[in-house]
């Protein structure tokens, strides 16, 4: 399989979806993120934010989750497929992260991911960087987060 | 919900270098250039696993012989979970007693080095930049950089963001 028909450049892809329920959103910004518009109502409705809203980081690791299970899906599919499948590393980092609109308790956030390209890593032999977007949305189709990030991944074993 | 993790946290206003200056509240408390010591936390394999089990269920986080295996050389943190360790740091270092609006968003996160079970972690926060917004003057904009380093001093994450405070009644 080639590499442009594996990764589909260009092609965006949905990873499915999560709501944030306002205990969740507390629970994790509790542990991670305890500002006060993260984990109490009152405090939260008297704020810029006007509600109590998810910590970035917690809408953000929903992208993660959501990406790792439609990865899994993918490499099942593949393994009936000719030639070898990438076997992924850890990530380098990602940059522009924005945070667009608030995620409301409540709110049902959608999650994209485009792989955009692919380039042999700089020192790491035999790795490569697969530089991607991910974005959400909420139900209104308005986007919420974008950002960049990177991964490196092994293409031939 | 609390975390059994042993920490050691600076107390209440001895967060700064410098100990005569005060914890920063609103805008305009930061000044480029100033350095926020945001104490020590030492991460746990159950921790890392916990939060790998949740959001990033990767061999490398979540057992020690894959880890080891791996390009991270050990049972490694989620790159997610040491920027939300960071930003908890943060938060009761300073940002939580603040007047904080909200987080635009992130330049850069840098996974610089590995974070692995038993590290001992010590955080930092920059001040690199501030200006009043110009669509809302009663807020200020602060540019802040987070770095966390292991035991040996080796820069192991760091992530660069935009924070909006409001300012201080009368600054306008």
């Amino acid at each position: 399989m080639s590499t442009e028909l594996r990764f589909n450049f260009g092609r965006t892809v949905e990873l499915g979806s999560h709501q944030f329920m306002a205990d969740e959103i507390i629970a994790f910004a509790t542990k991670y993120d305890p500002l006060p518009f993260h984990v109490d109502d009152a405090a939260a409705a008297k704020s810029i934010l006007g509600g109590l809203c998810a910590s970035g980081w917690h809408t953000c690791v929903w992208w993660m989750r959501l990406n790792l299970a439609y990865r899994q899906v993918q490499e099942a599919r593949q393994e009936s497929m000719p030639g070898s499948f990438p076997k992924y590393g850890p990530s380098p980092g990602f940059r522009d992260l924005r945070f667009i609109r608030p995620v409301y308790a409540g709110d049902t956030i959608s999650y994209r991911k485009t792989n955009v390209c692919l380039a042999p890593h700089s020192h790491r032999p035999g790795w490569h960087v697969l530089q991607m977007l991910a974005e959400a949305s909420n139900e209104s189709g308005v986007k919420v987060m974008e950002f960049k990030p990177s991964v490196l991944l092994q293409l031939d074993r | 919900m609390d975390r059994d993790v042993p920490q050691v946290r600076h107390p209440e206003g001895a967060c700064l270098e410098g100990a005569a200056a005060p914890i920063p509240r609103s805008f305009e408390d930061f000044a480029v250039g100033m350095r926020i010591d945001l104490g020590t936390w030492r991460i746990s394999a159950e921790e890392i696993i916990e939060f790998a089990r949740e959001f990033d269920p990767q061999p490398m986080h979540l057992d020690p012989v894959a880890g080891a295996a791996s390009l991270l050389g050990g049972l490694a943190a989620s790159g997610w979970h040491s920027c939300c360790i960071l930003t908890r740091m943060v938060d009761d270092c300073f940002l939580r007693n603040s007047s904080v609006q909200a987080g635009a968003g992130i330049n850069r996160t840098r996974w610089r080095r590995p974070v692995l079970a038993g590290d001992t972690l010590d955080g930092q926060t920059e001040i690199l930049h501030t200006r009043v917004s110009r669509t809302r003057p009663e807020l200020g904009l602060v540019t802040m950089i987070h770095r966390l380093f292991n035991q040996r001093k080796e820069l192991a994450v760091e992530f660069d963001g935009l924070t909006m405070f409001t300012r201080r009644a009368g600054s306008l």
